[in-house]
């Protein structure tokens, strides 16, 4: 390995891992990323399997509904 | 497919030459001779027989228990992934509130537990003010009447359990709000009383008052049929015919005994996800820390 030819995950290592300081701010960090993308991808799927179903599909309903009565 | 799943696994995870140990217990089937594999066999089958025959020969059949079972139907909300159809529910509180509310009670509702579930606050709040309420004492200690807040409860249809009984031939119509998890088959064996309602078979006697229904164990229930094709009309102007308001009144019903149905599929979904991802990085994790113990050889050399 030439001297600064370093491969991407000895860089990795080396930048986010390999202090302890950096390390925690990449769990903490990495954490507040990974709930966000966690919980709009498993939202996202959850909508898709009961479209139309939940309340504020009902919500919709009602107040095109309310607004027809008008 | 496991040996493949554990192949694969072995190459991409950790190379373990699991051949260098030896040691093995010798206390498998494997190694009984041919005659004694027989009698073993033939003692595991002729056990197994007899108790399966003490157990049939033991179960009486009763008349009494020639009780249809109810059909699965096919629900909105069966699937593991899938919701109630809030309009359903709101369908089904209709129901309940013209139909089923002059009998049954449901103790543990409030209005407010229909906020932001099936109809937004004004119309609870409006829906609450339709019934009264005894509130007091006021300041001069005399109870008064009120009409409802969100804070109140379903109003009871009887005063107390003795007047239930009372005006229903002396049966009591239990209180609805947990009905779906106190009866086996739940939704599917209410929706089945609901309009199970037949003429009773030739031979069979129904007492004075009660009516036949092959879905109550027993066939003969004090309530009568309640549901009949067209007895409410529905504000969404969906058809009202009798099975449409029962499958309505069971999700209702449903909703009402398990508030947080939705939620907890909701967080089944995360925690499955992220389960399986937990369960990969340990199975990962354990080859990873017994990969040094099982490449190891231990000799004993004594000198
Ligand atoms: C006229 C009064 C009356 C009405 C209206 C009524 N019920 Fe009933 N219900 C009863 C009585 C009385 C019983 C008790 C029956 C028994 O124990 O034989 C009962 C029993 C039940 C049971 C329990 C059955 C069991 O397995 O023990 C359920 C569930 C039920 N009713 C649901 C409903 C639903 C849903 C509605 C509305 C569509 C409704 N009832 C309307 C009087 C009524």
């Amino acid at each position: 390995m030439g001297f600064n030819r370093v491969s991407i995950s000895t860089k990795i290592y080396q930048t986010l891992f390999r202090r302890t300081s950096m390390f925690t701010l990449t769990i903490v960090v990495g954490a507040l990323f990974f709930e966000r993308a966690f919980d709009e991808s498993t939202e996202y799927i959850f909508n898709r399997i009961n479209a139309g179903k939940q309340y504020k599909d009902l919500k919709k309903q009602l107040a095109q509904r309310a607004a027809k009565e008008e | 497919m496991a040996t493949l799943v554990s192949r694969a696994s072995k190459q991409a995870l950790l190379r373990v030459h699991s051949s260098i140990i030896h040691q093995k217990a010798n206390l498998s089937f494997k190694n009984l001779s041919k005659g004694k594999k027989w009698a073993v066999a033939a003692i595991g089958t002729l056990t197994a027989g007899g108790v399966g025959l003490a157990v049939a020969l033991n179960t009486a059949v009763l008349a009494s228990d020639l009780t249809l079972h109810p059909p699965k139907y096919p629900w909105d909300h069966a699937g593991m992934l899938s919701t109630l159809d809030r309009a359903s529910v709101r369908r089904g509180y209709q129901v309940y509130k013209q139909v089923c509310a002059a009998c049954h009670s449901l103790e543990f509702m409030y209005y407010r537990n229909l906020v932001g579930e099936i109809m937004e606050e004004d119309e609870a709040k409006a829906e609450a003010a339709e019934i009264m309420v005894v509130d007091g004492p006021n300041d001069q200690g005399l109870m008064f009447e009120r009409p409802g807040k969100l804070s109140d409860k379903f109003p009871n249809p009887y005063p107390n359990d003795e007047a239930a009984r009372a005006a229903n031939n002396g049966a009591l119509p239990p209180d609805l709000t947990f009905i779906v998890n106190a009866r086996h088959g739940g939704e599917n064996y209410l929706f089945s009383i609901l309009t199970g309602y037949c003429d009773p078979p030739a031979g069979v006697e129904v007492r004075e008052g009660l009516h036949y229904n092959p879905y109550f164990p027993g066939g003969s229930i004090a309530m009568a049929q309640a549901l009949y094709n067209e007895i409410i009309e529905y504000d969404d102007g969906t058809p009202a015919t009798t099975s449409q308001l029962a499958k309505d009144v069971c999700t209702f019903l449903r909703w009402v005994a398990e508030p947080e149905h939705d939620t907890r599929k909701r967080m089944g979904l995360k925690a499955l996800m992220i389960f399986s991802v937990l369960l990969a990085a340990t199975y990962y994790m354990k080859r990873a820390k017994w990969s040094s113990l099982k490449t190891r050889k231990i000799a004993f050399k004594p000198r």
